[in-house]
């Protein structure tokens, strides 16, 4: 049952290397290396944390769910690799005809200067979700 | 939009469509909710693709990659708060098994 | 001067939280409830103070990209007044002091969020604030960590993240038919890209988006749960203003500036409006749970909003507004009804009360206010909006729909009055001899809503020029 889970997790880190490594070929540099470091580094991290802090099945309780559940859940991480192998195939295509048309292009300055609204914006979820860290992950004092 | 970006568009789409349907078949075909987060990181990163994709064909590269950077951030708080609740509904239940958990009816 | 209100409380959460923990409390009570007053205070005397037509230095200096309009003033006052009425119901119904003062963090970022909502020009803003508002919402429901709570709060946490999703699909289509974010670069470009199936595809998603987090049918499967579930301040904010600045907010915002508004959004519209209405008022007639008859009726109401949007007209457009006010208002008064209630019986199972008006008499009075308010009863104010939404829809020929709205006027009557029969009047139940009345700040909170309501219903062919 854990295996499985931890293997889920490894599955969408694989597949967003995958997505980074497209987004990079659609001329989008800075959004594939967020994609990447971010998706497949640390939100695999907060899976495996999590998964960390909810373990310790009791023998019993393993026995009880191998023998209910058939193991019908099983194939989805391998056909999740599957999926990405095979469309890594389709990665290499020769010719993006469209002609970039010469707008602002560095996303950074977009960022700064035309979209600060949406800095904070960012700022404000990321305060909001230390107040979550705060709240819910404290240990209840018994 | 022109005629020559059209089969790009539709090759990546399938890519997509495909990302979403595995990412809404995770969430609603699996008893552990563990198991239902991971279905909705497949499906923001379907919707990732898609924005940057959108800002490729129309030349805004710039444009779709701030807007994913903001996303990419969102994204990561929510799953931070989402582990956050499934954390606490082990502390008090000592199971993730959504079956188990019917506690309220729909 | 419209960013201020969101620059300024941005600014005070820094401020806040800077200050050591035992006056903590004390700090945060005083910014939220003067920035919550300094908002309902600035929309009511001063509303030149927002329009976009003044560019002054504070405009020059961030250069915010914001509208205001009548309806944008509306829902600021609104979120003004919901945020004050949460502010003292929480210090009322969360006895431990540090977990006050992290609700208080939460509803300050919420405040935030949703004064950026009604204010930005922009898609992807919108949708950067309507996601703050939900996950700070998602921890305020989680907060006090029981069973109930935390499984309403990852059930909408995962509705709300697909809602989400949708959204942004709907976003990025647009930006492939449109070059652009900004309204008004999306309504040009919407307006030369006609009705192809793309363009349908597009406003499809978002419109399934923000079915979702209004809760209406058929994607309310979420509400009940969360509203029942949520500690009682979050519900109040929940119910209050969040459903309806991030859903039916943004519905009204992009169908009349930024979609083309035309006979097939409207059909739509309305008959997703008309279900709700139905499927609401009969799902709450069978409610046993106090907050979740609310839920449901809210569900309901919402509906009607959507109703009269369908419609279209300016007549109808007006109603709709005025009864999205008045929803927030009257609703909030019940659900602090339900959290006094709740704080002096330790139960919401309606079955098990009785009799309680002899014990708390403004509960009692506050709750038939808000009640008749909703089954819309002359002279209060949700008659007026209920009145016109049923005049718009007559006068624009849709008679099927004004039938349907006056049948579910009379089955919210039918409920509400069983409810108010069960628990505020009739004989008193045992065991209850000794409760009193709730703290000063819900009786505070129930008196200020009441009066609003009944001061808008009686007033209100007076302030507002009758067309």
């Amino acid at each position: 049952m854990t295996t499985r889970l931890v293997r889920s997790v490894v599955g969408l880190a694989m597949v967003s290397a995958v997505v980074s490594i497209l987004i990079f070929r659609l001329n989008s540099p800075l959004a594939a290396v967020f994609e990447l470091s971010v998706c497949a580094g640390l939100i695999s991290v907060i899976f495996v944390t999590t998964i960390s802090f909810t373990q310790r099945l009791t023998p019993e309780k393993l026995e009880l769910r191998r023998k209910q559940r058939f193991d019908k859940y099983s194939y989805l991480p391998v056909v999740l690799l599957a999926v990405g192998i095979l469309l890594m195939i389709f990665k290499p295509n020769p010719d993006f005809p469209l002609p970039p048309v010469p707008k602002e292009q560095d996303a950074r300055n977009i960022i700064w200067h035309l979209r600060h609204v949406d800095l904070l914006g960012q700022i404000l979820v990321i305060l909001a979700g230390v107040f979550g860290v705060v709240i819910l992950f404290k240990e209840p004092r018994k | 939009m022109s005629l020559e970006g059209a089969h790009i568009f539709w090759v990546f789409n399938i890519f997509i469509i495909l990302l979403s349907v595995m990412g809404a078949y995770y969430i609603i075909a699996t008893f552990n909710l563990i198991r239902s987060l991971i279905g909705l990181e497949l499906l923001i990163k379907a919707v990732t693709l898609l924005i940057v994709l959108a800002g490729y064909l129309t030349g805004n590269e710039g444009l779709a990659q701030a807007l994913v950077i903001t996303l990419i951030v969102i994204e990561v708080v929510i799953m931070v708060v989402a582990g956050g609740i499934v954390v606490s509904v082990y502390r008090n239940n000592r199971t993730l098994d959504t079956r188990r958990l019917k506690e309220l009816k729909g | 001067m419209a960013p201020l209100l969101v620059i300024v409380p941005f600014f005070s959460i820094i401020i806040m939280n800077l200050f050591p923990r035992k006056l903590m409390q004390y700090t945060s009570f005083i910014c939220l409830g003067f920035l919550s007053l300094a908002q309902t205070y600035l929309v009511l005397a001063r509303p030149e103070w927002f329009w976009h037509k003044n560019v002054d230095l504070v405009d020059s200096m961030f250069s915010f990209r914001y509208s205001v309009d009548e309806i944008a003033l509306v829902l600021l006052l609104c979120i003004g007044v919901v945020v004050f009425v949460t502010l003292l119901s929480a210090r009322a119904m969360i006895p431990d002091v540090r977990q006050r003062v992290n609700f208080k963090n939460l509803l300050l970022v919420s405040l935030i969020g949703m004064n950026a909502t009604v204010l930005v020009k922009d898609i992807f803003s919108l949708y950067v604030f309507i996601e703050i508002t939900a996950v700070s919402s998602y921890i305020m429901i989680a907060m006090n960590k029981d069973e109930r709570a935390l499984e309403g709060a990852f059930k909408y946490l995962i509705l709300s993240a697909i809602a989400t999703v949708m959204m942004l699909a709907s976003i990025s289509l647009m930006l492939l038919l449109t070059g652009g974010t900004t309204f008004t670069a999306v309504s040009a470009g919407l307006d030369v890209a006609g009705r192809g199936l793309f363009v349908r595809i597009a406003i499809g998603l978002f419109l399934c988006g923000l079915f979702i987090k209004s809760g209406l049918v058929p994607f309310h499967g979420w509400l009940p749960d969360a509203y029942s579930a949520a500690p009682a301040p979050a519900s109040v904010l929940l119910a209050g203003v969040v459903t309806k600045v991030s859903g039916v907010y943004v519905l009204i915002r992009l169908a009349i500036s930024v979609f083309a508004f035309d006979n097939s959004l409207q059909g739509l519209l309305m008959f997703v409006g008309a279900v709700s209405v139905l499927t609401g008022a009969f799902a709450a007639l069978t409610q046993s749970d106090f907050k979740r008859m609310l839920a449901y009726s809210s569900i309901s109401q919402v509906g009607y909003i959507i109703l009269g949007l369908g419609c279209a007209t300016p007549l109808a457009i007006f109603g709709a507004v005025f009864h999205l006010f008045n929803h927030a208002i009257f609703k909030s008064l019940l659900f602090i009804n339900a959290a006094s209630v709740e704080k002096e019986l330790g139960t919401t199972d309606m079955e098990k009360m009785g009799g309680l008006a002899q014990k708390m008499p403004v509960a009692g009075v506050s709750s038939v206010v808000g009640l008749l308010s909703t089954a819309g009863i002359p002279p209060l104010a949700g008659f007026w909006s209920k009145f016109i939404i049923i005049l718009a829809l007559w006068s624009a020929g849709r008679f099927v729909y004004a039938w349907i709205a006056v049948l579910a006027s009379l089955l919210t009557l039918a409920y509400f009055l069983s409810m108010q029969r069960k628990v505020f009047f009739g004989k008193l139940k045992a065991g209850f001899e000794n409760i009193r009345e709730s703290s000063a700040g819900l009786i505070i909170s129930q008196a200020v809503l009441a009066i609003i309501t009944v001061g808008l219903g009686l007033f209100f062919p007076f302030i507002v020029p009758w067309r």
